[in-house]
């Protein structure tokens, strides 16, 4: 668990280093599209006023340069040709700061694939003194017992979620309460490592440096899901083009995330292979009149399949629109279901509100809401991207949804709060620091 | 799927810079390259051309000359001209002075005209008390000027002058005609107290038809000479005293009417007189009848 909390660390050093010079790329690599926002911290302040919360932080910054281009060699969210992924993210870095005329260093990264998988962890300690002082949540931070999630793989996300004190649950921070055992819940998000070594390498190979790194299925729920839905508990749907990430929220904290390994790509393939066109045109009908509930006026509409392949009876054909929703909604069904298989393992259903956003690229298909009130329950709605300053309005649509929410975690991190110091017995050589502790403990 | 940069025309061109382009936008976009490229570079090479060009002698010549003849069309302007002097205060003769030494050749430019070396000039004057020069509206230089009063002559090694209350020359002079109101007083340094004089000719009012005139006496006390070449020595403290005391005692017993050289009141303890040469014989008999020498 220590040396857990020492990358967590490391991290935020880095982040904060990025964020001390002011410019930070944000790049979210997606199965389709790369994007890359560059955001300039200018340390504004904070609108203080009755009723104005913390804004998730995202005052601070400003977003300068924007820029998104078709993904390539992506495959499920990982990286599957890397020289492709690579280019890809020179041609959106390079238009990015050539809209922010500033060069940047440092990028925060997320991407939607690598399995994500969580782990909930809990941990419970006799309190040092009379009430809970910094050391003590630093030392039941660090008795939470890590499961073993194998040599293959790393943790990317650990962060508190509850504190309990003496049976009372439910803490957000039990710093200065009076008591006598204090434990901990812990929500640890663990992926491939060898998918995030692949995208770090990706990444220096672009010449930046990291200065983190997120899943996109979380940041997603950061940006799509307002704050009150995060604080009452609510689940968010990301629907990219391979993966389709999912994120639970309970008190502000993201308490489960999972991926399903379909997406609208996989609607494109059904596409190109039920009316043997070419994917470009399959994607193109699937975004100019794909849907997915049909009405009697589907079939007279019809929809010109153009061909280049020499044979004039296969070139010109037409297809109704409702032939066209009955090849989309079986996948779009079947990425829906799979999604609240996932949810009903996580026991998304014992929490207190069931409400559910669907955001992603794959979401913007007409009928899914109502397609998905069905599967997933009547508390569905979908969601956009937190508006934030400086998005260009090309970027506001739901595909931006992990993008937008990479900035807001960049801006206001959830383990910002717990960054506690390591337990003074893991520093035995530093004496002196323990004993002014002490006394200022005892004293 | 939107795409936010250009679309491009091309079908199949590849967007993607080359690792080259892309690091080498990247070194462009630093920031202290983008400074010294767009700021310092454009900088030092207008400073080093305007430099250069300004290092040429025919060039420094030719601005030289510009600016001078700029200067000089504007010296030569009509509303910087003046034309004539105003002298005020001052009588005649005077003025006449100061014009000749002035000097100014009239009309003369106002850029040219240096108010503080006129003024200094004026003020250096003996007979000016304080002067005040101004350039008026429409091109008139006006000088007003404070003669100074004279109140006494002073004569010393064979000249005359006229002093003021100060004890400053105001102008030497050749003969006393027409000054006969002024009183005078003569001796080394006696120009160094014109106010005790002053004061001294203010309190022999009661005889001052008889007055001579005051004598310094070795630069420190006067001598009052009356008219039948009577002498009031004063001390050189407190004169004024002094001087009232010997016209009290005038008064009460006709002192200076009598037949004596010199009242000494040096000592203003003690009153000397010195008797004239009649008086001394006159008294001396009268001593003689005293003591039985002489009989009549």
């Amino acid at each position: 668990m220590i040396e857990l909390f020492e990358i967590q660390r490391a991290m935020r050093q880095m982040r904060k280093a990025a964020m001390q010079r002011g410019v930070v790329a944000i790049l979210d690599i997606g199965t389709s599209k790369a994007t890359c926002l560059v955001l300039r911290f200018d340390g504004g302040e904070l609108p203080s006023g009755d009723g104005v919360g913390p804004m998730a932080g995202q005052s601070q910054f400003r977003i300068i340069g924007a820029a998104t281009t078709r993904a390539r060699g992506m495959r499920h969210g990982e990286i599957e040709v890397m020289a492709e992924t690579e280019r890809a993210v020179r041609t959106v870095v390079q238009a990015a700061q050539k809209m922010a005329q500033v060069r940047v260093d440092h990028a925060i990264v997320s991407f939607s694939g690598a399995g994500p998988r969580s782990y909930g962890l809990s941990g419970e300690i006799e309190v040092s003194g009379s009430e809970v002082s910094e050391s003590d949540i630093a030392a039941v931070l660090a008795s939470c017992e890590t499961p073993d999630i194998g040599t293959h793989r790393t943790v990317l996300h650990a962060q508190p979620v509850n504190f309990i004190l003496d049976h009372r649950s439910g803490l957000a921070d039990p710093r200065g309460q009076i008591g006598n055992r204090l434990a901990t819940d812990l929500h640890m998000l663990s992926v491939d490592r060898a998918a995030v070594q692949n995208i770090l390498h990706c990444i220096k190979r672009c010449d930046l440096e990291l200065a983190g790194l997120a899943s996109s299925a979380y940041v997603g729920g950061i940006s799509a899901l307002v704050e009150d839905e995060q604080k009452i508990g609510a689940a968010c749907i990301d629907l990219g083009a391979g993966t389709s990430g999912l994120s639970i929220f309970l008190r502000g904290h993201m308490i489960y995330a999972d991926t399903v390994r379909i997406g609208g790509h996989h609607v494109t393939q059904d596409i190109s292979k039920g009316l043997g066109i070419p994917l470009a045109l399959a994607e193109r009908i699937k975004t100019l009149h794909g849907g997915l509930v049909a009405t009697g006026r589907d079939d007279r509409d019809m929809i010109e399949l153009k061909g280049e392949t020499g044979d004039w009876e296969h070139d010109r054909r037409e297809i109704s629109r409702s032939e066209l929703i009955g090849i989309m909604r079986p996948r779009v069904e079947e990425i829906l279901e799979e999604v609240r298989g996932r949810l009903d393992a996580a026991g998304f259903d014992s929490l207190p509100s069931q409400k559910i956003v669907l955001t992603g690229g794959a979401s913007q298909v007409p009928g899914l809401a109502h397609l998905a009130t069905r599967i997933l329950g009547q508390q569905v709605r979908l969601g956009r991207p937190l508006r934030v300053q400086g998005l260009p309005q090309a970027a506001t649509g739901p595909a931006f949804s992990a993008a937008v929410g990479l900035c807001l975690f960049a801006a206001h991190p959830q383990d910002e709060c717990w960054d506690f110091n390591i337990e003074d017995h893991r520093y035995p050589a530093r004496s002196l620091r323990r004993a002014v502790r002490w006394f200022r403990e005892n004293w | 799927m939107r795409t936010l940069t250009r679309p491009r025309r091309r079908y199949g061109h590849d967007p993607a810079p080359s690792r080259t382009a892309y690091r080498l936008t990247r070194f462009w976009l630093s920031p202290w390259l983008r400074w010294t490229v767009t700021t310092v570079l454009p900088v030092c090479a207008l400073t080093g051309a305007v430099g250069f060009w300004l290092m040429q002698p025919a060039q420094q010549q030719r601005i030289v000359a510009g600016a001078t003849q700029i200067r000089a069309s504007v010296e030569a302007r009509p509303e910087f001209q003046i034309r004539q002097m105003a002298i005020t205060g001052a009588s005649p003769v005077l003025a006449e002075t100061i014009r000749q030494r002035i000097g100014l050749d009239f009309p003369v430019s106002w850029f040219h005209l240096d108010t503080h070396e006129i003024h200094d000039t004026v003020a250096a004057l003996d007979a000016v008390a304080d002067a005040r020069v101004t350039v008026e509206l429409g091109g008139a230089l006006h000088i007003d000027v404070r003669e100074r009063e004279p109140v006494v002559l002073w004569r010393h090694d064979g000249a005359l002058e006229m002093l003021d209350a100060t004890g400053h020359r105001i102008a030497y002079i050749d003969r006393r005609d027409g000054l006969s109101f002024l009183p005078l007083v003569t001796g080394d340094g006696a120009d160094a107290a014109v106010p005790e004089a002053l004061a001294l000719f203010d309190a022999g009012k009661p005889i001052m038809k008889r007055v001579r005139a005051l004598m310094r006496q070795g630069a420190r006390r006067w001598d009052v000479v009356l008219d039948r070449g009577q002498v009031i020595e004063l001390p050189e403290t407190e004169p004024v005293s002094a001087l009232e005391r010997v016209l009290a005692m005038q008064d009460s017993t006709g002192l200076l009417t009598r037949d004596v050289a010199i009242v000494d009141i040096r000592d203003p303890a003690r009153l000397t007189v010195r008797l004239g040469p009649a008086a001394a014989e006159n008294l001396e008999t009268t001593r003689s009848f005293g003591k039985g020498i002489v009989s009549q």
